[in-house]
This record gives structure tokens, sequence and C-alpha cells, in this order.
């Protein structure tokens, strides 16, 4: 009665090529299981920003469905939709139907990928991050040494000093001020592809080292490693695993992202691991999802095997880490949450406890922690102008923490913090610091005091 | 009804203003549906509404050419309520969405329409205050929207529904005019009840922008307690002594085995499965009233409960809270659709609206689970299907039929909370009768002669027929 009632009110249009393509990749029962309730709507970065119910996981879905189902003419609009959603997936914990929308955002950004129109400065920028630096150790590491030449000759000094980095859009500006110096060795390369356990040893942990992350943040992957270590593990860092492939699995180049899952998932195989830890949220949910990632594929069981082992940092050390052995540190601390770290991996708690247990510390709650900063990636790079909003909003929140030092679990985020904090004009009162290096500081105290 | 021309197109966007006019496909598309499953059609502008003065703008140019227009909040409601069926414009509230004030002295709120419940309710309470409907959707339905629905939720037993609350209105009739009804008043009897009337009306006799509703003080203290039963009658002979012990619990809430089944193996927090009934009994107010009151309503529940759990403190008591609001999401996740009813009934007739609905389910072969508001009889039998599969929706929308029916004849009602919209509109003249309708359609041509608030909403072009189909 009432849906035949309605029907002929939408209309049918012809099937494009792009629709055609969405219809292949798309999986319908997902998006059938959109029951449109709205409890996402509150959730969604984009749509509080801008209002609009197209800019929503609910709008979104319904132009992808649509597009299946028919009644969508013009792609263009779904792909500047996808395009500025963020990808944090705080959708995901407050939908009731418990839908994927991170599976459909990226089956529809792969079968949009084909077709897209980027500007050709975003499609520079793809092809060499994604296919010809991520995947590849040495070349990260000859561009680390770069960086290395251009932050320690004076270069940049020179190039800030003469006002040439005016030149450079704003956002771009704000990163290049909070680049960390690069190192030019790695984790593996400063201390061996395996450091034992101190102490009785509690198990065999792998270090998923990360690509940017091994030589941007080798200092963190360092303290990771001395942390672990500490905590009674066995830390092997196989030699042959590369990037996690989340940006790429998130950009709609899944087949890329597939064939790094295989690499990573060979080389963890071959070493006889209890777990497979990630100090970084974004890449711990992709390697936490390869199982999904691969799993109409014969090596689905390995998959599995390897996803089940993955754990972030904070996990290992709440439950195995020396916390009554580490010093005392007076400051006022604050937390800015990953959101694949919380809303793919369900960690939420065991950072904001570790913070909790350092001893001198206050520890102060930051107003909707849980909320994305705007990085998502390389968001901030190709939505500038979105990101930047959703930047000044959180700063307001951080400023009003008071904090002395703000937190976070994903480098992303990290450098997103610092620019932020930069951007509110807070340098002089906060820095921005991921919750490892923090608990290497506090533990150095410790052995210094003891 | 008209069609927007290019004419009509620029009077609007010179009314409305350039940002806040949208008919490109996606923003026509995106605001197709609400949250009714099955239910979609396109209308052919979306207007973002940034004022009462606007939203008269608006509808002056939509009365004089008859363009339909359709309110919407956040458009989670139930009913097919805010879903464009005749084309025309989908006036969005969500703009218009500031708190004016919190009149601490008279005990008022008064905010713009597209606020969500949620953020007043956090508001009034940073003050110390109360505002008690509580619908699922708080978190992000509109005022505009409860209000315009007369939403309930779990406390509309101790303290009622949104009618209850709200005392004063602005809003736009269809051809433009501002009304303002009621006031900062708690008692105001100048000619017909106009507030009352507008809540409830699902936006078809005048665009709401504006209301002021009334607050309490917040409870100093809450507990409760799950009680289990494994007799379905022995759970609704207790709702009935509680009542007639003379206590208004703040919760009384229910829901019957095959929720129980599916809440349990989906948030495994505990529900013994071969259980046929759990209620979750709460009460608030002062410390030693709370205290006195649950006190009672376990020794009540001891009589025929299985098992009893009292939560110990907040954390307890919001985890016993949880199994209850799992409910839906539970059975979400089972099937692709999920149709949450509304229906009904006395509450003394529970147990046997219950059982009805079991056997209608039965009978049709359809997975029907019944949660809901015991304490007030708003019962929510939800169906777990798949849009796709024609002949399961044509055996679903006929066991529906039957326990509205079946409401009707145990002295209920088609919809507790969530209005007729297009859902419930061709069962109202069951509940209201034909003398009833003739004066509902009345009210209507009196505020709207030219049917553009929401048509194709609340009357139906054909009753259904009162027979119950037997297969």
């Amino acid at each position: 009665m009432k849906t035949k009632e309605i029907q002929g009110k939408m209309p049918q249009v012809e099937k494009t090529p792009v629709t055609r393509r969405l219809q292949d990749k798309l999986n319908y029962d997902e998006l059938s299981n959109c029951m449109r309730c709205g409890f996402c709507l509150p959730a969604c970065p984009t749509y509080r920003e801008t209002g609009r119910e197209a800019s929503s996981p609910r709008g979104r879905i319904a132009l992808m469905k649509a597009a299946v189902d028919g009644h969508l003419q013009n792609g263009k609009q779904l792909e500047d939709q996808l395009n500025q959603c963020l990808g944090c997936r705080a959708c995901e914990p407050a939908c009731p139907a418990g839908v994927k929308y991170g599976e459909l955002l990226e089956q529809a950004r792969d079968a949009l990928e084909d077709h897209a129109r980027h500007k050709v400065w975003v499609r520079v920028l793809r092809r060499f991050f994604f296919h010809f630096l991520f995947p590849h150790p040495k070349r990260l590491r000859w561009l680390g040494r770069l960086l290395i030449i251009y932050q320690k000759t004076g270069l940049q000094w020179l190039l800030r000093k003469l006002g040439f980095l005016k030149l450079l859009p704003s956002y771009l500006r704000e990163m290049e001020a909070v680049m960390p110096a690069a190192a030019s060795k790695g984790v593996a390369e400063q201390l061996g592809n395996f450091i034992p356990a101190q102490g009785k040893k509690k198990g065999t942990v792998g270090l998923f080292r990360g690509c940017v992350m091994d030589v941007l943040f080798t200092e963190t992957n360092i303290n990771t490693v001395t942390l672990l270590s500490e905590a009674g593990f066995d830390v092997v860092i196989p030699p042959q695993q590369t990037c996690c492939g989340a940006l790429h699995a998130h950009s709609g180049e899944r087949e890329m992202a597939r064939s790094l899952a295989r690499q990573n998932i060979q080389a963890f195989k071959q070493r006889e691991v209890d777990y497979i830890v990630s100090n970084a949220g974004g890449c711990g949910a992709l390697l936490q999802e390869y199982e999904h990632l691969l799993e109409d594929e014969c090596e689905a069981k390995e998959a599995r095997w390897f996803s089940e082992r993955v754990k972030d940092i904070s996990e290992l050390l709440l439950d195995h880490g020396p916390v009554e052995k580490w010093g005392t540190l007076e400051a006022r601390i604050t937390y800015q949450a990953s959101c694949h770290l919380q809303n793919v991996m369900q960690v939420k708690e065991q950072p904001r406890q570790l913070l909790r247990q350092i001893k001198g510390a206050t520890y102060v709650e930051l107003f909707e922690a849980d909320r994305c900063c705007g990085s998502a990636g390389i968001y901030n790079l190709t939505q500038p102008e979105m990101s930047a909003r959703i930047l000044d909003e959180k700063m307001k929140h951080v400023r009003a923490t008071k904090a002395d030092i703000l937190v976070t679990s994903n480098p992303g985020c990290l450098l997103q913090m610092k620019a932020g904090i930069q951007r509110a004009g807070l340098s002089d009162h906060m820095k921005a610091i991921h919750v490892v290096d923090l608990l290497a500081e506090v533990r150095q105290k410790g052995e210094s005091r003891y | 009804m008209r069609r927007i021309t290019g004419e009509i197109r620029a009077k609007l966007i010179e009314a409305a203003g350039v940002s806040a006019y949208f008919d490109d496909e996606e923003s026509l598309l995106s605001h197709s549906y609400d949250a009714t499953p099955m239910l979609q059609a396109m209308p052919e502008a979306v207007i973002y509404a940034q004022s009462t003065n606007q939203v008269s703008a608006v509808l002056k140019i939509c009365h004089q050419y008859e363009i339909p227009v359709y309110t919407r909040g956040a458009a989670s409601n139930l009913c097919g309520g805010t879903v464009p069926v005749h084309g025309g414009v989908v006036l969005v509230t969500t703009r218009m969405n500031r708190l004016l004030e919190i009149d601490e002295e008279n005990l008022t709120a008064t905010f713009e329409t597209g606020l969500t419940t949620k953020a007043l309710h956090q508001a009034v309470e940073a003050k110390g205050l109360f505002y008690p409907p509580d619908p699922g959707s708080m978190l992000v339905s509109t005022l505009g929207g409860n209000i315009a629905q007369c939403a309930g939720g779990l406390r509309g037993l101790k303290y009622g529904t949104t009618k209850d609350y709200v005392i004063g209105l602005t809003a736009v009739l269809p051809n433009g005019e501002v009304i303002h009804t009621g006031g900062k008043l708690m008692k105001d009897v100048a000619g017909y009840d106009l507030t009352k009337l507008l809540v409830g009306s699902e936006g078809t006799l005048a665009v709401i922008t504006e209301a002021t509703v009334k607050l309490l003080p917040k409870p100093q203290a809450t507990s409760v307690m799950l009680a289990y039963f494994d007799d379905m009658y022995a759970a609704a002979r207790t709702v009935s002594k509680i009542i007639a012990a003379r206590i208004i619990p703040s919760t009384l809430e229910f829901m019957d085995h095959g929720t129980i089944l599916v809440v349990e193996d989906y948030a495994k927090i505990g529900l013994p499965t071969d259980m046929k009934a759990i209620l979750l009994i709460g009460q608030d107010g002062h410390p030693a009233v709370v205290e006195e009151d649950m006190e009672k309503m376990r020794a009540i529940c001891m009589e025929e409960a299985r098992e009893i759990k009292v939560a110990k403190d907040m954390r307890e008591a919001e985890e016993l809270m949880t199994a209850r609001r799992s409910a839906l999401s539970a059975l979400a996740r089972l099937k692709p659709t999920t149709i949450l009813e509304d229906a009904t009934v006395p509450r003394s007739q529970i147990a046997t609206m219950v059982e009805k609905i079991a056997e209608i389910g039965a009978k049709y072969n359809v997975r029907i689970c019944t949660f809901g508001h015991a304490g007030d009889g708003n019962l929510h039998p939800t169906c777990m299907t798949d849009a796709r599969d024609q002949d399961e929706i044509e055996r679903v929308e006929e066991a529906f039929e039957e326990i509205f029916a079946a409401a009707l004849e145990l002295g209920g009602t088609i919809t507790g909370e969530h209005g007729v919209g297009i859902v419930k509109a061709p069962f109202l003249e069951w509940k209201v009768g034909p003398a009833g309708i003739e004066v509902m359609k009345g009210i209507k041509r009196a505020f709207d002669p030219k049917n553009i608030l929401n048509p194709g909403k609340m009357f139906a072009g054909q009753t259904r027929k009162r027979v119950v189909i037997n297969r």
C-alpha cells in the first residue's frame, strides 16, 4: 500500500559509467542496513560544520544508494561529498544498526577513483605519495636525508628568514613550521631487528614501524621499543614490512592497499609474534582490518592471524608497563583521541588511564576529545578549508583546558595539533606530544631519581 | 499542486537568500526521506530557514503560488511525516537553533525550534533544571520536530509528554502571518488553546519557529532496578500493582522474550534468555522518597519476579539502562529493514496486547519483537524484515494493520508518540471516527485553506477497511 503510493516520485535516470561502477563495487546489503534514523548526524564533523544533510553519513549513504538505484544522474556531487568526508568513522559507534560506513566509503571511493577528476596538483601529490614514496622505505629514507639537509644546513632558516615560505599556501606553511626533525636512520638501523625483553619475558611483540612514522618520528618508534622491552617483551622488527596502506585504502586505491597488506602479513608471519603493535592509530586500524580488506582472497586465514594480533601500544603498556617505577611530572595534561584508534580499534580509555597514572600530573579531559581534529591522513592538504574550520573549533576547546601538554596517539593528529597550537598562538603555553614520547620522558625522569 | 517555475524560483531565492536555497540534485535527494522505512519522494527545492521573518516571506510566496511546503528538522521521525510526497519545498529548520533564554525566575526556556532536544537538556540541567520529554532520538531530533509530533519518551509515565511542557509558541501560518500563542504563563484560558492544538499537528497547520517550555527542578536522586519474569502476565500484574500502590515511577520499561533474546545475543550483558519479560524500573526525586519507593517496588516485584537486580550506584544504574537502550540497536542489526511501530493500550492491557502481537506475528510469519513503555502502555512492536522482499513486506503491512485493530479493540490507539504522518493515515478514522475526521479537516481548512502545509499527511485519500484479513 504505502510503498506503491510513493513510488514514481523518485526519478529513474539512465545509468552512467560511474553509477555502474558504484553498482559493482558497493555492498548493497550494507547500503540497505542504513535505516536513516539520523543518529549519526551529531557525530559527523562535516555535518556540524555545514549543517547540510548531504554532508552527513546518512546523506552520503543516501546518495550512494541513489546512484546504485538509478535515482542519481550526476556523480560529481557524490564525489565531492565523499572527498569532503574525513573518514574519521565517528558515525560507526553512533549507528544503532551497525552500518559499516568506512567500508562503504572505501568502496565508493574505489569506484569513483577511475573517473576522478582531481585537480592537477592533487593528482601529482597522490601519485608521488601513494605509489612512489610510501611503499618504498628506502626512498622515504632518502627523502628524510633531503629533509635533514634542508633542516640542518640552514636552508630552512634562510628560507624562513627571507620570507620565501610566505609563497606557500597558509596550510602548507603551517605544516612546514611544525615539521619534526627527520632522522637519517630508522628504528631498526639504530636498535637492530631484535631487542630482548628486560627482566622476565612476557611474550614477543612485532613492531609495526610505519613508513613516514619511521622517518619523521623515529624517536617515537625507539621509545616504543624501549618501553615494550622494559615491560617484558622481546621486540622484533621484521625488515620486509612496508607502509600499512591506510592512506591508499581511504583514497580509493584498494588494490595498492591489498598488495601492501600482503607484504606486511608475510613479513610478520615469518616470526612467532604474540602481538603486532602499532603506535599510530590510523595505521593500527587498517592493520586490524586486513582481514576484511582481503576477505575475498585465499589469504583470508593469514590475514585473520595478522589482524587478531594487532594492538595499540597503549593497550600493552597499560596491562604490562611498569608504571610504578616511572617518575613524576608536574604538569596539566590533556588528550586528543585518534579517530581510528577509538572508532575502529575501540581503544578509548587506555591512553587516558596511562596519563592519569603519571604521578604529579593533573589530567584534564578535553571537551569533545573524541571529535576529529581535521588531520585525517592527507585531508588537511586536499581539503584545507574544511580542515582549518574543524581545527579552529578544536583549538578553542584545547585552549579552555589550560593544559601544558596536549597528548595524541597518531602522527597525523600530532602534526595537526602542533600546527593548531601555533595557529592559535598557544606555543608559549603548551606543547603537543605523542603519548609514547611523554611516557618515555616520564620514565627517564624516574630512572634519574632511582 | 503547482510546480516551481523559474519565476517562483527567483522569488523564493530572493526571500530565502542565495546561501539558503538549494535545488541541486544532491540536496533534493538528501531531503527525499526521513527515518521511516520504504518512503521516499523528491522535493523541488530545499530551503534552510534562518528566522521567523524569512519563513514568513517564503510561505507568502508558496501560498500565493500554491507550492507545497514540508517542514523538516532532523528528519528522525518514523511516520513519514517529513517526506515531501507532493514535491515542492522542504523547509529545513536546523539552522534556527539558538537557545534564546533560560528564565530561572519563571522556570521556562525559550528557543528556536531547530535546537536539538539533547542540547536543551544539557543547557537546563547545567542550571539545576529539568526538561522531562526524552524521546529516544533526542540526541539528534529537533525540539520543533518533538513539538510537531508531540514526542514522548521514557519519562512519559511520571512527567507526561511534550504537550505537557509547551506553553508558548511563535508560528507562521500558511499565508505568512505570524502568530504568538500562550507565553510564560502557567494559567491562560484566553480563547481556544492554539498552543495545544499546534503541538502534535505534524506540520500541517503552521510552521513553528520558536517555543517556550516550562521547566522543573532537576530531581536530586535517581535509582533503577531490573526485574525478570518467567511469565508475561506476572510482569504485567506487577506493573498494575505498582500503579495501584500509588507509586508513579520515573521509568517503567518493558522488554518481551524476543527482544531479550536479541539484546542478549548482541550486547552480551548477561540477560537471562529463558525469561519471558523484563521490567526496568526507576524512580527519581528526593533521595528519601526514591529510597522508599524503590523499596516498596522491590517488595512488589518480589511477589512474582524470578530475580531482581538493584543498581548500587549511578554507574551500575547506567549499566542496567543499557539493556533497554540496546533494544533498538540489537533489533536493527538483525535484518536490513527495521519497522519500529507505536501501538498503545491502556496499561492494564499490556500483557494481552503483547500476547496478541506475538500471535499476529506468528500468523503472518513475520518476526516482531516488542519493547516499550509499560508504565504508560506505549508499546513498540518492532519488525525485522527486508524491504527488498516484497512478499514479506506485504505480510508485514497486513500484520501491523491487525495489530492496530487489536490495540483499538483493547481501548488503545494507533500511535502513542510517533504521530500519524503517512503511515497511520489510513487508520486515523478507526481511532477518531468519521465525525472526528471531519472536525480535524475543518481545523485544517481554517488554518490552511489551500492545503500547502505538509499535504498528503494525516488524512488519507482512503481509510483502510477495518476487516481482519484471514489467509
